[in-house]
């Protein structure tokens, strides 16, 4: 049973697509099913491993505090980047209506 | 009616967030600005455009752990985290937030009313842009668009976190007030609540009085105001208690506060925690502010709005609860230097708070506060007077002297009274016989007569004292 998958199920992949506002076929949504699966089976190997004695990391480079000064740097024009956008009025950014609300 | 009447207690908990008002945003150079023609200040970090770096601004950060210890939080080491959703006022679809590890958890802020509320977390995140819905035909449901201006995504927070203990609207506007009290007195923000530079999300729940348990909440958006706060907490608990009482259930939801109908409305149900898919920014490394940091902001804060209550109440004589108005006014000073000079303390904080109430107070000293409380209270000036010498003196500034010249007040005082009386009872002898008679109606007459001579500048109370003070 290839697509009932133990890591994740068909309905969780479902689930998340639908978060990320992607739309998938019933075929891709196997796909996907198998595929996430064997990512999350490799995750797996690696929370086996005994990593009791290793400080837990926020980050891979060994950096802290990487800050800027409070200064104003002027950038773009608007009009060129209104100008990539597709749809543009009163010098905003027109999108279609919002379906559901803001979280 | 023989069941009993269930008594139910409404559980509040408030996120506050305060816009910072530092020059630049949070994770670029944008200016940090309300009202600006829109789109004018983005760049491709807030615009989320491929190959753009956040990088944090350090003001942001130093504001945030102030606010942070101005509310008795514990400052730790943090990290960023993304808050992944869909929606087109954040072009990253994804919010650059603080979750697992914030900057500031676990403080307390004392209200006026002698409360304490506690604080779970104060959290750094940048705000959305701001997008205005285009009906086709002017309803909600109606063909139509929206317009994005992303002046205000970037713009650096601190989203502060109850803990659910507050116990009703009174309370909760109480902890906002309180809250933009401290906000405004370390300058960490503006925190206008019109302007949206303070916003304030409420969870509010019932349980049966008695009980301790958290039932099901609802979180309402969209209010602009104090007074809508209150109105929707109160609306909110109405809702939830008939839900009960009908045999049913709220559900958990986010509501949004409609301030022309009075009342919430159904949103979106709330997603879980888990549909957010939060994740540690990769883009940005942890914050370890050091121990001297922390140190040098806990020595740059100014006494809390609590420590300033309790001084003043010590100094005039009241209870707490008494001085929060001109505290909250930041009219602590004045009243503490009055009094320091001299001034009745119960009179110096009932003219401030009575005759203070403006915009701008500026003009008048300390010094002729205390004067004028002091002729007041010496009988040198009446009430309504005095109110007028105030008036005066917030307009123009000056001293008392200088006030009392240009209203053309007469200095009254009882001396003059006294020579006046005697004069009058010469002049109207009978009247005077029948008013030591007992013909009560008689006081009138020399009161009026007495008022006539000053252009009714006389106090008319001091004038009966005399008069009684005569008779006897
Ligand atoms: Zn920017």
């Amino acid at each position: 049973m290839q697509l009932m998958s133990e890591r994740i199920t068909r309905d969780e992949v479902a689930h998340v697509a639908d978060l990320a506002r992607l739309a998938l076929s019933s075929d891709e949504l196997d796909r996907f099913t198998t595929q996430l699966s064997d990512v999350l089976e490799h995750a797996a190997d690696v929370e086996a491993l005994d990593l009791s004695d290793v400080e837990p990391m926020a980050h891979p480079l060994p950096l802290v505090n990487v800050l800027r000064p409070d200064a104003i740097v002027r950038s773009v024009d608007r009009d060129a980047v209104l100008a990539e956008a597709p749809d543009v009025e009163e010098d905003q950014f027109r999108v279609p209506t919002i379906l559901g609300d803001q979280p | 009616m023989t069941d009993s009447v269930q008594e139910w207690e409404v559980v509040i908990g408030l996120e506050v967030h305060c816009e910072l008002n530092t020059a630049s945003k949070l994770f670029c150079g944008c200016a940090n600005v309300f009202g600006d023609e829109p789109n004018t200040n983005i760049c491709p970090t807030c615009l989320g455009l491929p190959g753009s770096l956040p990088v944090v601004n350090e003001a942001a950060v130093t504001k945030a752990m102030t606010l942070g210890r101005a509310l008795g939080c514990t400052v730790s080491n943090s990290i960023f985290a993304r808050k992944n959703y869909f929606y087109p006022d954040m072009p990253k679809d994804y919010q650059v937030t603080q979750y697992e590890e914030p900057t500031n958890s676990d403080g307390e802020l004392a209200l006026g009313d002698g409360s304490i509320v506690q604080i779970e977390r104060a959290h750094i995140e940048e705000d959305t842009g701001k997008t205005t819905h285009v009906g086709g035909d002017g309803r909600i449901h109606g063909a139509g668009h929206s317009l994005v201006d992303y002046n205000r995504a970037g713009v650096p927070l601190v989203e502060i976190v109850s803990r659910p203990v507050i116990r009703s609207a009174r309370q909760a506007k109480t902890y906002v007030e309180e809250l933009r009290a401290v906000v405004l007195a370390i300058d960490v923000s503006d925190a206008r609540m019109d302007q949206g530079s303070m916003r304030v999300d409420a969870n509010v729940s019932v349980r049966p009085v008695g009980s301790d348990e958290l039932r099901t909440r609802s979180e309402v958006k969209n209010i602009n105001s104090l007074r809508s706060l209150g109105l929707a907490i109160e609306y909110e608990t109405r809702r939830h208690i008939d839900l009960y009482e009908a045999g049913e259930s709220p559900l958990q939801q986010t509501r949004h506060w409609d301030e022309a109908a009075g009342r919430t409305r159904d949103g979106r149900s709330k997603e879980d925690a888990d549909d957010y898919r939060y994740f540690a920014e990769p883009d940005l490394v942890p914050l370890e502010p050091t121990q001297a940091q922390i140190a040098a902001i806990d020595e740059s804060l100014p006494p809390s709005p609590a420590l300033r209550r309790t001084r003043l109440a010590e100094a005039v004589g009241v209870d707490p609860a008494d001085v929060a108005i001109v505290v909250m006014r930041g009219q602590d000073q004045l009243a503490l230097d009055a009094v320091g000079i001299g001034a009745d303390g119960a009179k110096t904080l009932a003219r401030i708070e009575n005759e203070l109430a403006v915009e701008d107070w500026s003009a008048i000293t300390a010094d002729a506060l205390a004067d004028v409380v002091t002729r007041e209270t010496t009988g040198k000036l009446s009430a309504t007077q005095a109110k007028h010498v105030i008036a005066g003196l917030v307009e123009a500034g000056g001293t008392v002297d200088e006030v009392v010249a240009t209203l053309g007040i007469a200095s009254v005082d009882s001396g003059e009274l006294v020579g006046m009386l005697d004069a009058l009872i010469e002049q109207h002898e009978d009247e005077w016989a029948r008013l030591a008679d007992g013909d009560r109606k008689l006081q009138g007459f020399f009161v009026g007569q007495i008022m006539q001579l000053t252009n009714g500048q006389a106090d008319g109370k001091i004038v009966q004292t005399l008069i009684a003070e005569r008779l006897r």
